[in-house]
């Protein structure tokens, strides 16, 4: 597909020198200048435009060939207007030679010209004067004029007002509603363009009016719409799609209530419209009546109602269906839009959208379609009083149990999740509970969502669910690999001979073990944090390790990870804290065996338990036995030396007196032993076959650890000075077994003898390794116990010249 | 509104990095939106044009590296359609939607939906708001077009040398980035003239 040539091709282009492009200008110029346009010309347009693209630094053309091009945007060969708008397009218009938006022959404006005035335009003028201009000549527009023009009016309208709705004026407003009901309620009923009748006979007497048909071949009954067919069309019911096309938007610009009113007298007209408001609700079949505005919205709401019954229809074509599909989405969001506009309209457009969800509920091919109901629902269920417990069944049960794998689906669904969040919230207790079922959506395809849950996670994070979600998150790998075993049980014949996943796909069909399997894909929260055997489910699993889904979704465990901590650490209490510690202990050791993934959640985890010892210092007493436990493993220096520094410098900065009154003598002490017992265990012999030597910083920090211990019990310095000193004397004899590296082992003895010269005056080893509050957190300025004093010692220092 | 239309490379090609991606086509819907913000005012058209080129350069290399995530993840084989197999090759086209996230690069959230044939993506931006289901349909449409006329399975390079059909092609299907809802006898009408017009 994409081949050398091609590349040589847009080297050529960026590489071609300036003499060559001045010749091939001047050719071209001259070829422009000839009457007749033949292949040569063409082709020279097309190799100028190749130029002009090929790079993002604008070439400037000469006058004389712009000159040359100018005209061509008028002329009756579409493809010169196309080149030559494209041409323009790429390059700077000549200062002086800029389009004239004012010009008079705007009734001939193509399609390729149109874009290329837009692209040019260079302030909101400009582009109110085009609108102006497309307004103008579609009033005074003749009834045989050229139609092309006529239809790209409304694109080009559309594509104005999604930069600048304020280009269009009140007058053009109105202008413009008025048009759209016209051809979108009152668009020809019979087929247009020629349409005859039968095959033999094609005289003048056959040519009847032919009415317009359904989708399914029956003759339509009601007014036209895009879900309407014929042999050929007329031109009101070509306008009839373009302004159906792009009647949300429409309705979205000028239609919201308060909108950030771009038209004038927004003020005056709220309160009209309040009041008009409350007749149309009443006189909703007199709507000629009704001023423009409300007239559109009447008008859209039969339009949308229409498509929805004609939806039900069973489409002769495949792609019809699609659209079928399509045209729901848009009738239930526009239906939204203007209920939400008039809420008086919920009453009547309900029972409607009720039926369609009803209809349409048990038909997951209409997944896409359920979702701006859903939205409806959520927006305007409340009012209605209408139940809208089987909606979110729907949404937060099925959708993600099973068509997790959908792209789209997944993309559309986590996008109403994040622009309803507030309201889910609140009004749904069903979205925090759902979160082992949203993460599947994670677990398939992390790469393409995960940016969606770096939003949606923190409002998962409660005070109930927390645990059960952290413990969710670290097997998010696991159910990775099984909703991959899910997939292909489902695919692949009950006995498969050779291919991949043998092992585990067993296991995931044998009655045994699958409730573990069924454990991962639960769809909702609260029936245990975690299941007992979770370290077999890891060995099942242990082939999934190198499945490249799971090794992506492993990926991005960590990244999530910070922000669950991030977000529970402003809603847990010590309870919970506490619980989390020891979550995160736990686990250390029991994860998918992923290389480097164990590795990066240690190092989450020893960040966020730092900074949970730091926030409540107390937690380090409280949970002592516990973390003692892991300290005094000395297995644990060697296989999670990260988490193990953490926990040891943990406790050796909080298990002190300052930080929970209820730190004894005895608990320092033990925890004391149980560190130096660790601490001689590894600086005593070479490290276990199979382990590497202990990472530096583990042993230079039970060091510290067990210094700041000393400091607040005496009794135990004269035993870590002891040690220290022996520390020296093995040291001074040359290499040791336990670290290799010379310089790392100086640092080690360096720190020793720091310690040692510390602990030799106990009360600054205690100040200093053991400060009290005011100094580890000084308030200076804050306290005014401190900061009179300072004020007047400073004021005097400075007035005093002495 | 759909903002742009993109073809570019979703392949390794050896001129460029490894994350980068080629841009065969591209083409920007509307007027400048730089104009009319204030954070762009003081910029030339020389410098919005530049701006506008590095935005449709970084939505390019954001769908290049979800297309090569997606196919990683999938660990099936690429299939290679010869032309003439046109259907096959858009049937087994991966896709998906990547959402930039507003000001990355365009100053409101966009959703960009990919179609990835091969050696190469078709990339339509919409905003958000707009109909996902819809610009899917237009953008499959849009790209077995692409495919059949401009014989984009062959090795030719007929979408530098005519990209002018492409162009043709959305001022029927997507007029200024508008997307239509068109049944198969409002498509048929429009075919027909893109049709006529690519037989020229």
């Amino acid at each position: 597909m994409y081949s050398h040539g091609s590349e040589s091709l847009i080297k050529q282009a960026r590489d071609i020198q300036e003499a060559e492009l001045k010749k091939f200008y001047r050719r071209l110029a001259k070829l422009l200048q000839g009457k007749e346009l033949g292949h040569e010309a063409m082709d020279s347009l097309q190799r100028l435009h190749l130029i002009l693209s090929a790079t993002k630094f604008t070439r400037t053309l000469p006058a004389e060939l712009q000159k040359g091009l100018l005209p061509l945007l008028s002329s009756p060969v579409e493809q010169l207007q196309l080149l030559s708008s494209a041409v323009l397009r790429e390059t700077l218009p000549l200062s002086g030679e800029e389009l004239n938006y004012t010009q008079e022959d705007v009734l001939q404006l193509n399609s390729h010209t149109a874009a290329l005035l837009l692209s040019q335009a260079g302030s909101r003028a400009d582009l109110s004067s085009l609108c102006a201009q497309l307004l103008r000549s579609l009033e005074s527009r003749q009834s045989d004029g050229p139609t092309h023009s006529l239809m790209q009016t409304l694109p080009i309208l559309n594509t104005i007002i999604t930069h600048s709705p304020e280009c269009l004026t009140e007058d053009h407003l109105t202008l413009l509603s008025k048009k759209i009901v016209d051809w979108l309620r009152y668009a020809s009923i019979t087929q247009g363009g020629g349409a005859s009748s039968g095959g033999f006979f094609t005289g003048p007497r056959s040519r009847q009016p032919v009415p317009t048909a359904e989708l399914d071949g029956t003759v339509s009954g009601d007014f036209f719409t895009v879900l309407c067919v014929g042999q050929g069309f007329t031109d009101d019911q070509w306008m009839n799609v373009y302004s159906f096309s792009m009647l949300r938007h429409w309705l979205l610009t000028y239609h919201s209530v308060p909108s950030g009113s771009t038209i004038a007298d927004a003020d005056d007209r709220s309160e009209v419209d309040g009041s008009v408001v409350s007749m149309v609700s009443a006189t909703s079949s007199s709507s000629r009546l009704l001023p423009p505005k409300e007239r559109l919205r009447e008008k859209a709401f039969q339009y949308c109602l229409r498509l929805i019954e004609q939806s039900d229809r069973k489409a002769l074509k495949r792609t019809d269906t699609e659209l079928q599909k399509a045209c729901l989405v848009e009738a239930v969001c526009i239906l939204d839009c203007v209920c939400v506009e008039d809420t008086s309209l919920v009453y009547r457009t309900f029972p409607c959208v009720k039926a369609l969800f009803g209809r349409l509920s048990s038909d997951l091919t209409f997944a896409r379609v359920l979702l701006p109901i859903a939205q409806f629902y959520l927006n305007h269920g409340e009012m209605a009083a209408v139940d809208c417990e089987s909606v979110w069944k729907l949404v937060f049960g099925r959708f993600p149990a099973e068509l997790f794998n959908s792209p789209f689906l997944a993309h559309e669904l986590l996008r109403f999740l994040r622009l309803n969040l507030e309201s889910l919230q609140l009004r749904v207790p069903e979205y925090t509970r759902s979160f082992p079922n949203l993460l599947k959506f994670l677990a398939w395809d992390s790469p393409a969502v995960v940016d969606d849950f770096v939003d949606l996670l923190p409002s998962l994070v409660t005070a109930e669910t927390a645990v059960e979600l952290l413990h969710t998150m670290l097997d998010l790998p696991c159910l990775s690999a099984t909703l991959l075993l899910q997939l292909r049980s489902t695919c692949s014949p009950i006995s498969e001979p050779g291919g991949r996943g043998l092992l585990s796909l067993d296991a995931f069909r044998s009655a045994s073990l699958r409730g573990l399997f069924l454990y991962l894909l639960r769809t909702e929260a609260g029936s245990g944090d975690t299941i007992d055997r979770l370290s077999t489910l890891h060995e099942l699993l242990a082939e999934a390790a190198d499945w490249p889904r799971v090794v992506q979704c492993a990926q991005t465990v960590p990244v999530l990870l910070h922000i669950f901590f991030s977000a529970v650490v402003m809603i847990a209490d010590e309870k919970l804290s506490a619980h989390l510690i020891l979550v995160m202990l736990e686990r250390s050791s029991l994860l998918l065996n992923i290389p480097t993934y164990i590795k990066e959640i240690h190092r989450v985890f020893s960040c966020h338990l730092l900074r949970l010892c730091k926030l409540r210092p107390s937690l380090v007493v409280d949970q002592s036995h516990e973390l003692l436990e892991f300290a005094g493993t000395t297995a644990n220096v060697y296989s999670k030396d990260e988490i193990y520094t953490h926990v040891v410098w943990a406790l050796g900065e909080y298990l002190s007196v300052s930080s929970d009154s209820r730190c004894s003598v005895r608990l320092i002490t033990s925890c004391f032993e149980a560190l130096e017992a660790v601490l001689f265990e590894i600086t005593s012999s070479a490290p276990p076959p199979g382990a590497a030597c202990p990472v530096p910083r583990v042993i230079t920090t039970l060091m510290s650890a067990l210094a700041k211990l000393a400091s607040r019990s005496h009794d135990l310095i004269p035993r870590v000075s002891l040690f220290l000193s022996k520390l020296r004397t093995v040291t001074r004899g040359g290499s040791v077994a336990w670290c290799t590296d010379e310089e790392d082992l100086v640092a080690i003895v360096m720190r020793g003898e720091e310690l040692w010269s510390l602990l030799k005056t106990p009360g600054v080893a205690q100040s200093v390794l053991t400060p009290p509050p005011h100094v580890t957190t000084p308030q200076w300025h804050r306290d005014t116990n401190l900061s009179m004093p300072l004020q007047l010692r400073t004021l005097t220092s400075l007035t005093h010249t002495q | 509104m759909v903002r742009c239309f993109l073809i570019h490379t979703v392949c390794p090609v050896s001129a460029l990095s490894a994350g980068e991606s080629r841009l065969l086509f591209s083409r920007v819907f509307g007027p400048d939106e730089g104009v009319l913000t204030e954070q762009h005012r003081g910029l030339g058209p020389e410098e919005r044009r530049l701006l506008r080129r590095e935005k449709t350069a970084v939505v390019a290399r954001q769908v290049r590296s979800a297309v090569s995530l997606s196919r990683e993840a999938s660990g099936r084989p690429p299939v290679e359609a010869v032309p003439g197999e046109e259907a096959l090759a858009l049937q087994e086209a991966g896709s998906g939607a990547v959402r930039l996230r507003a000001g990355d690069p365009f100053p409101e959230e966009m959703s960009a939906l990919w179609l990835a044939v091969q050696s190469l993506g078709f990339t339509l931006v919409c905003e958000p708001h707009e109909n996902l289901p819809l610009a899917e349909g237009t953008l499959r449409n849009l790209t077995r077009h692409c495919l059949e006329h401009l014989h984009m399975l062959g090795p030719g390079s007929e979408v530098l040398l005519r990209s002018d059909r492409v162009d043709a092609l959305l001022s029927r299907l997507l007029p200024h980035g508008q997307l239509l809802f068109l049944n198969h006898r409002f498509a048929q009408s429009l075919e027909k003239e893109v049709a006529a017009y690519m037989a020229k």
